[in-house]
């Protein structure tokens, strides 16, 4: 149910992050969602590629310190309060969000969020339960 | 210039009495340290030099260097001059890879430190109708009690302020009329940047200051004597010889008056251990002459200096010794603090962090800021900020520790420390102070 996020080391110094993307789009690697944490000093870029396994190999090779991260991706419902919703939901259940952030599909009209959960099974049964969709990476494009 | 001592006596002494001088009390030292401190004994032995071989200053150079690496090893009695129960106070600076530097003072060696100290406020000037604040740490730092037992034996009015506390320092300096300041020279730039910034400068009295501890460059002495329109002059110790005190400024202001009726300076080759002539540039070594609890011979200081041994128009005749102008080992001077590379290296390690780290020192208005950059590696990186955040706090709080100064902490990606032939730049220091 869930996918693989890859989490970077970036230093937060100007034209790291475009340097970063830089190296994926040169390879060919499509992003789909990015988000950036950031300190004073440092950061921590998170990418969902269309390829997990091909973007860790090339991150590798330009000597990026990164981790892998199963993270899960939910479609927001389309009414009022959606997003509001899975919230109360996780939460309800006692899943702490560590973050969240937006997640654009192509070709649909579906608002999609990430979510770094502390037990992705746990949220995922409970989302399923109250009938909100989760997508593999696969079933987006 | 106003010619005003303390112990003319000694200060102005001839050449030829200060030599007399040294070559008694050197005999007397080297007997009395043999016997008494059976680890330089040790040395000795191993040199094959025996208390008989020194018979006068001239036999200096035969005696065996005691280094840094003594100290640490020698720790903390192994290089104790005077029963302990002599002792009545010890003072301590870091030392090379977090073993502390503990030295010892017998009433003796307080009382000739302070007329040390005593000798450096005179020559600023001094008589008992100054009012002296003394702004350098007290406590084991020995800047703090080495000014203040100088301010005592001249007879001023003595303002036991320590450092910081910016606000009660201008207090006290408009409110009781300070004369000399004594603090490590960038807090004076701090201090004078303040006074004139708040529209205080009519308010204050100030003559003079002794500002040593770090070094500092003719440009700084300038801005504080304009700002504040005093007399700025330096002083020099170390912990492990005195204190401040060892050599000290006149109005002339070229160069420092080593107190040679208590301590012999050479200059050697750092390399080869061999003793170079006045006016040439190297390490500055020390030996002590009367001191008891902690009796230093032939210590190695590190600083690189120049000795000169020409008259001065102040009419004292110890010889000058130049500002360090640089180390010969890699330590480095951050806040007045004794900061060195292998001490980061091990909080580093302990840490858990690889050894790639890059020190950097710089200074904005005239205050030191030390900066460390680790390297970031895959065992220490993850997904949560948090994490990593509070595992560089924990590295901040430790470096705190071992350094007793704030060091910032940036994590920096693997492999972007400057490398110059696939050695690492460990140091970098800004400040252009040599
Ligand atoms: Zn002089």
């Amino acid at each position: 149910m869930s996918i693989k996020q890859i989490s970077a080391f970036v230093e937060n110094k100007p034209g790291q992050l475009a340097k970063f993307t830089d190296v994926l789009t040169q390879h060919g690697i499509d992003m789909r969602a990015l988000s950036l944490a950031e300190t004073e000093d440092f950061g921590i870029v998170r990418v969902i590629t269309d390829d997990s396994y091909k973007t860790a190999c090339v991150l590798k090779e330009a000597g990026y310190i990164f981790s892998i991260t199963p993270v899960i991706a939910v479609e927001i419902p389309d009414i009022p309060g959606g997003l509001n919703k899975v919230l109360h939901l996780l939460n309800d259940k006692g899943v702490n969000i560590e973050y969240t952030y937006a997640f654009t599909a192509r070709k649909q009209d579906t608002a999609y969020m990430i979510f770094r959960v502390t037990d992705n099974e746990a949220a995922a049964e409970i989302l399923k339960d109250n009938g909100i969709c989760m997508f593999d990476l696969e079933d987006i494009d | 210039m106003e010619k005003r001592y303390f112990q003319p006596e000694a200060e102005c002494a001839s050449r030829e009495q200060i030599r007399a001088w040294q070559s008694e009390r050197l005999v007397a030292q080297v007997k009395r340290v043999y016997e008494n401190v059976p680890y330089y004994r040790n040395l000795m032995i191993d040199k094959g030099v025996e208390p008989g071989d020194i018979q006068s200053a001239d036999d200096l150079y035969k005696l065996p260097f005691i280094t840094k690496d003594d100290l640490r090893e020698a720790y903390p009695f192994g290089l104790l001059g005077a029963p302990l129960e002599d002792c009545v106070r010890i003072h301590s600076t870091s030392g090379t890879t977090g073993k502390r530097v503990v030295a010892f003072y017998t009433q003796s060696d307080i009382d000739l430190w302070d007329q040390c100290c005593a000798r450096a406020l005179v020559a600023a000037g001094a008589d008992k109708s100054d009012i002296v604040q003394v702004a350098y740490g007290y406590g084991l730092f020995t800047g703090g009690f080495g000014l203040n037992g100088g301010s005592h034996k001249v007879g001023c009015l003595t303002i036991p302020m320590s450092s910081g506390n910016t606000d009660r320092q201008i207090e006290f300096m408009c409110d009781l009329g300070t004369t000399i300041l004594c603090c490590t020279p960038s807090y004076a730039s701090y201090l004078a940047e303040t006074i004139t910034e708040r529209g205080l400068r009519d308010k204050i009295k100030l003559k003079a200051g002794i500002f040593g501890a770090e070094a500092w460059t003719e440009e700084m002495r300038h801005d504080i004597e304009n700002t504040l329109g005093i007399k700025a002059l330096d002083i020099y110790g170390l912990t492990e010889i005195t204190g401040p005190g060892v050599a000290y400024e006149c109005l002339a202001q070229h160069g420092m008056h080593i107190n040679e009726d208590h301590f012999i300076a050479e200059i050697i080759n750092p390399k080869t251990g061999e003793v170079l002539p006045y006016g040439e540039k190297g390490e500055l070594v020390f030996t002590c002459i009367t001191k008891q609890g902690f009796p230093m011979l032939r210590y190695r200081t590190k600083d690189i200096c120049v000795l000169n041994a020409e008259p001065c128009e102040c009419g004292r005749t110890f010889l000058r010794m130049s500002k360090p102008m640089g180390r010969s080992d890699d330590m480095l001077i951050v806040k007045g603090v004794n900061v060195f590379p292998s001490q980061i290296e091990t909080v580093l390690l302990n840490k858990g962090y690889p050894a790639n780290y890059q020190i950097i020192v710089s200074r904005e208005k005239h205050s030191d800021i030390l900066e460390v950059n680790v390297e970031m590696t895959p065992e220490m990186f993850s997904d949560s900020l948090r994490e990593i955040s509070s595992r560089e706090k924990e590295l901040v709080e430790a470096l705190k520790i071992m350094l007793g100064i704030y060091a910032k902490v940036r994590l920096v990606e693997p492999k972007s420390i400057a490398r110059s032939e696939g050695k690492a730049v460990r140091i970098i220091d800004k400040r252009n102070l040599y």
